[in-house]
């Protein structure tokens, strides 16, 4: 276990190196650089700002000089917070974003399973088909449709909860950003769940138990539940990737002050250092988050952990 | 069986770490236990890259340095000039020497005393290659200012000098009539010199930066929000009314919208364009439009076929697009229409009009017509050429308007091009592939020269690429004149040769657009579009905006 996990760790770097450097050649390939204006600069004072930005580098050396910066931990200066550093703007920005990931799968995972484990059960019913319809429109609608429509209910309408991030300074404040992120997420895990367990219920080994005399709820509880999970479980390492990844939108509109939002002002400000940044930082995180799926994965089937 | 509680286990997990980050979530965040003191929402529709006064550039971060820095001179609620750290000043003769008496009850936000040397201190900065300042050439009058800036000579050689602590004496190369207006800029704020010392790059940070305006930053959450409290060390700190202010960063016009409809926002930075009609109707009282000193416009790429040496194209291009149509049905926020290069409202300057601006469009598309035909161009050889604009709504309906107008009246076949901005400023800079572009121009501070000195063969923000030397020279002889009203004709024919030569299409003035609460006292629209925090408070209707 410890040797693989090793193994998959040590195979990570040559995977990560590769992200390095196609995204240091993509940003610098993208026109326009991070100080371009409609007030362009006199040229004398844009080769001051390209000096100290080593800017006016070749970009081999560029390269190296950032690709020892990132050995040693440090993502260098961000062009676009020329207070901050890059290090440091992640640093803030992604426990925000954990926890806003974090909460909504959650959220997403007990609605999801016991929604799907109703609709499972009760397979083919109207409510079945009422659930497994409002799934569909679930993942259907996206979300900048979804969280506009609920801020203006809940925050302009009825005033009950605030707007924005920085409205409130409680609990409440996450409420509509959450429910926002995990809606589409609530509906497919749903969909997996439900489907999963009706395969697995009409297994012969269900059978099996059934003809037993176990009833629904304890064949359900011990025995159809676990392996109707693993699909469930294999998703949750891509769908919090995505969670974490795919918060900008969410992130955007509510005004949070995530990696997603760190990402996008990055990216339309040419800002070469943080678009660096975040993508090494979030690739780095999907192969862990991977591992993390795959070692769950054996914890869970026996069958995968003996190969 | 033990992994039958693995599922259970992951979500307790998931849900332990969410506990704990919640707790960490609030870390040094002074917006907390605030209790009852009233707060000052306002909006700001990109976060300020830097609150170092010298290397900050957008308009922005200079919103929230006029809270909490202040210059020599300052404005008022409604835009007028007024004293500010210096009390007064005396202009020499020659217009060459300016020499300012600084308030000796000025101080920093630590307690102390803001003297003339940390003015010397902040423009020495400035124009040194080693702070990379963007607005380095706002002082390129200053004696030795161009020189430090191309690594010529130290920053210390800056005409800048301070005689003695309550004395701050500039001298210039030429008359520099707007001087002041410069002085307002935050990139001329004095810089407190013990905290560069002791923190570096970092002193301009929640914590570390010790200020001399109305307000302190009292934290910075990056991506969210930056909160001022009162600084009780300001000179005037008596007109100070609002303890708190809290700059919200906001980056979609909807959702500011929404946070202003929640109660969150006291005042907007803008309004969404698509609801406009509607926030007129509903808000009439909380809406404000007003003239600002931006100029939207078409330019030529002035290097290339087919617009270079055509200026009858140029022109009939010009007089074929119906500005009252755009102001008023597509674009539909107040904006001018714009038959002159500099915007209505400039002090010491009556901006000068297009020739034709007197016709009706009728008469002027019969004109278009004829010059487009004299340039060679007919039905059967129409002009082909690309439109370029930045993708946004706004810029594609005014596109797709003009598209059409060129089309009716003309026959001219103009391809609509959208690029990301950033991709557009590079065409625009290398002029390769661009033929007609869309750009704007917004003025740094009150005065004809910032539009003007911009198409200069030598400015670099002269995107046509624009180069007459009678125009060169008309600007050169203007900034000779001490004379505000011979400078006046200078700069104004200047502006004649300019749209004569049809270097660009201007099309429309910009307005600043803002929802104030009714609550909210002390606000006065103005052209420049500066609202300072601490002409501000909250009246009677006690704020709602929720803590």
């Amino acid at each position: 276990m410890l040797r693989y996990t090793l193994r998959r760790l040590l195979g990570a770097i040559p995977t990560l190196f590769l992200v390095i450097v196609l995204a240091f050649l993509l940003v610098h390939a993208a026109p326009g650089g991070p100080f371009d204006d409609e007030r362009a600069l006199p040229p004398e004072i844009e080769a001051n700002i390209a000096a100290a930005y080593h800017l006016d580098e070749p970009l081999p050396a560029q390269f190296l000089r950032y690709l020892g910066g990132v050995l040693k931990g440090d993502f260098g200066p961000s062009y676009s917070y020329r207070d901050y550093s890059v290090s440091e703007l992640i640093g803030r920005s992604f426990p925000v974003s954990v926890q806003l990931g974090v909460l909504a799968m959650l959220l997403a995972t007990v609605v999801g399973v016991s929604v799907g484990i109703i609709a499972a059960l009760r397979k083919n019913s109207a409510l079945d088909k009422i659930v497994m319809g409002l799934a569909m429109t679930g993942i259907s609608i996206p979300v900048f449709v979804i969280a506009p429509v609920l801020v203006l209910l809940f925050a302009v309408k009825l005033q009950w909860l605030p707007a924005s991030w920085t409205g409130s300074e409680g609990a409440t404040r996450f409420l509509l950003p959450v429910i926002s992120l995990a809606l589409p997420q609530i509906a497919y895990v749903a969909r997996l769940a439900r489907a999963s367990l009706i395969e697995v219920l009409s297994s012969d080994f269900i059978r099996t138990a059934r003809a037993q005399g176990l009833g629904t709820a304890a064949i359900v509880r011990y025995h159809a539940l676990k392996p109707a999970m693993l699909p469930v479980l294999s998703y949750m390492g891509p769908a919090v990737a995505a969670v974490l990844t795919g918060s900008v939108v969410v992130e955007e509109i509510f005004g949070i002050p995530g990696l997603g939002q760190l990402f996008v002002r990055g990216s339309l400000n040419r800002d070469y250092t943080l678009v660096l940044g975040v993508v090494i930082f979030y690739a780095a995180l999907i192969v862990l988050l991977n591992l993390v799926v795959d070692l769950l994965y054996g914890a869970i089937d026996p069958r995968i952990r003996r190969r | 069986m033990k992994t039958t509680r693995l599922l259970p286990a992951i979500l307790a997990t998931l849900a332990g770490v969410a506990v704990m980050l919640a707790g960490c979530g609030k870390r040094d965040t002074g917006i907390d236990a605030l209790g009852d003191t009233p707060v000052l929402n306002r909006a700001l529709s990109t976060e300020p890259e830097s609150l170092d006064p010298q290397k900050s550039r957008s308009v922005q971060a200079a919103d929230v340095l006029r809270d909490i820095g202040e210059g020599l001179v300052s404005y008022d609620a409604g835009g007028a000039m007024v004293p500010a750290t210096a009390e007064s000043w005396e202009i020499s003769a020659d217009g060459l020497t300016y020499t300012f008496r600084i308030r000796a009850d000025a101080r920093w936000s630590n307690g102390d005393p803001v003297t003339a040397a940390d003015f010397v201190f902040g423009m020495q900065r400035l124009v040194d290659p080693a702070t990379a300042a963007f607005y380095a050439a706002e002082l390129g009058n200053v004696v030795n200012a161009a020189d430090i800036v191309a690594g010529k000579r130290e920053p210390a050689e800056l005409g800048v000098t301070a005689p003695d602590d309550g004395t701050l004496v500039i001298s210039l190369v030429r008359p520099t009539p707007y001087l002041l207006s410069l002085l307002t800029h935050p990139s001329t704020f004095p810089v407190h010199r013990g905290s560069v010392a002791q923190h570096g790059d970092a002193f301009a940070r929640a914590g570390n930066l010790v200020s001399n305006g109305a307000y302190v930053l009292a934290d910075w959450e990056p991506g969210a929000i930056i909160e001022l409290r009162r600084n009780e060390n300001y000179w005037n700190d008596a007109e100070t009314s609002m303890d708190v202010v809290r700059h919200h960063v906001v980056t979609q016009e909807m959702a500011e919208f929404n946070r202003y409809r929640a109660g969150e926002l006291h005042v907007t930075s803008t309004v969404p364009p698509e609801n406009f009609d509607q926030i007129r109707a509903e808000y009439p009282d909380e809406l404000h439009v007003a003239p600002t000193l931006g100029v939207y416009y078409y330019g030529f790429n002035m290097t290339r076929a087919p617009f270079a040496d055509n200026p009858e194209l140029r022109q009939a291009l010009s007089m074929a697009i119906d500005r009252e149509v755009l102001v008023e049905a597509i674009t539909g926020r107040g904006e001018a229409p714009a038959y002159s290069w500099v915007p209505p409202g400039v002090d010491n300057y009556d901006p000068v009009q297009l020739p034709y601006a007197e016709l009706s469009q009728q008469e002027r598309n019969a004109i278009a017509q004829s010059l487009y035909r004299k340039a060679g161009y007919s039905k059967d050889n129409p002009l082909r050429f690309e439109l370029r604009y930045n993708t946004s709504d706004t810029q594609q309906r005014i596109a797709l308007a003009v598209q059409a107008m060129w089309r009716n009246v003309l026959g001219a076949q103009a391809q609509t091009v959208n690029v990301e901005f950033q991709v557009l400023l590079d065409q625009m800079r290398e002029r390769e592939i661009t033929q007609v572009f869309r750009s704007s121009w917004f003025g740094d501070y009150n005065d004809a020269n910032t539009f003007l000195a911009i198409m200069q063969g030598d400015s670099a923000a002269n995107m046509p690429g624009y180069s007459n030397p009678e125009y060169d020279e008309l600007m050169r002889s203007a900034g000779e004149q001490l004379d505000l009203d011979r400078r006046r004709l200078y700069l104004e024919e200047a502006e004649r040769v300019l749209l004569a030569d049809h270097v660009v299409i201007p099309l429309y003035f910009y307005v600043s657009k803002h929802l104030v609460k009714p609550e909210v006292e002390g606000w006065q629209d103005n052209i420049l579009n500066y609202h300072y925090s601490q002409h501000l408070s909250l009246g009677a209707a006690e704020e709602d905006a929720r803590p």
